[in-house]
């Protein structure tokens, strides 16, 4: 096993309604932002909050997302970012040049 | 009236209700299984209580001695921002089952945590999270518009600093490593601690500053 993401890739987190102990705010969804780091793989939490094991492991990431991307009328400064924790099978890979910051 | 004092208010006011609000459900759901483990004695009460009293002597102190070795000791420093988990068991902390990440503030970037999901927080070095990051309020002002919450907590950055939130959504836990204030060449790690709040660990304020400890703690 290895992760699909490497440091640096351009990542759009998918849209999508799915009830449950789920770890991916509604504000980052279909949203574009940039790996930061790949910080391992853990059981899915998403399982494990209902007592399930959580295998296979899933790769969790910090992704880095330009504010002004995540909402359209943020009123601080353009360079703000914002990092956050999200594993792999919410991520597909977005075009070079798609997010804006990084 | 006449209840044996004088003064000019009458006591029309409804008395303080005696009882709580109905528990709610997770509330009688906690009690329950509390009770049970209890009556089948596979805790005590007393162990309960201690684990809450150890909860609660987690706080500032530790994380500002970590900070503070971090300030005066650059190769402490260097393995903390890259394995924390490994280098906080130096000071005796377990972070299991969840991982450390420990982020520096620099001149350029400010970093601030919150967890919008719930209130996950690096309880094992800071304790138990203050009531205002479990708000709801804070929790989604912070990622909304951070520089603003940071203004209410009178922290007011230049415009060529960013700001970067961390949303603690998931397996890691943060610590934000605090900018070491100027004027303190020379202080000792245990005096670089007195200046190391907890706030400034969480990142809605700055350290305090040399001339903000008392003259007792500088000394």
């Amino acid at each position: 096993m290895s992760a699909r993401f490497a440091k640096g890739d351009p990542v759009l987190v998918d849209d999508r309604d799915q009830p449950g102990h789920v770890r991916t705010p509604v504000y980052v969804r279909g949203k574009t932002g940039t790996i930061e780091r790949i910080v391992g793989a853990f059981p899915n939490p998403e399982k494990l909050a209902y007592g399930q094991s959580g295998l296979p492991y899933r790769y969790l990431y910090r992704v880095n997302f330009r504010q002004t991307d995540l909402w359209p009328d943020y009123g601080g400064k353009p360079t703000d970012t914002l990092e956050i924790e999200i594993y792999e099978h919410w991520l597909s890979p977005a075009p070079a040049g798609a997010a804006k910051g990084g | 009236m006449s209840g044996g004092h004088n003064h000019p208010h009458d006591h029309n006011q409804p008395p303080a209700p005696d009882e709580e609000r109905p528990p709610l459900a997770f509330e009688a759901l906690e009690v329950s299984i509390r009770e049970l483990l209890i009556e089948k004695g596979i805790i005590s009460a007393d162990d309960l209580r201690a684990t809450v009293e150890f909860m609660d002597t987690r706080g500032e102190a530790l994380g500002a001695r970590i900070v503070a070795r971090a300030w005066t000791d650059p190769a402490f420093k260097a393995r903390l921002l890259a394995h924390g988990d490994e280098t906080v068991r130096e000071f005796g902390v377990d972070m299991r089952p969840t991982e450390l990440c420990v982020i520096e503030n620099t001149a350029s970037v400010h970093n601030l945590v919150v967890c919008t999901l719930c209130s996950c927080y690096p309880r094992p070095i800071l304790g138990v999270p203050p009531a205002w990051y479990k708000r709801r309020d804070y929790r989604a002002r912070a990622v909304r518009e951070p520089r603003r919450v940071l203004a209410e907590f009178g922290t007011v950055l230049p415009a060529d600093v960013e700001v970067r939130v961390h949303d603690s959504n998931a397996d890691l836990r943060y610590l934000i490593l605090p900018r070491r204030p100027d004027g303190t060449e020379g202080w000792s790690a245990e005096r670089l601690a007195t200046l190391v709040s907890r706030d400034s660990m969480v990142g809605v304020a700055v350290c305090r500053q040399p001339g903000d400890v008392g003259q007792a703690a500088a000394e």
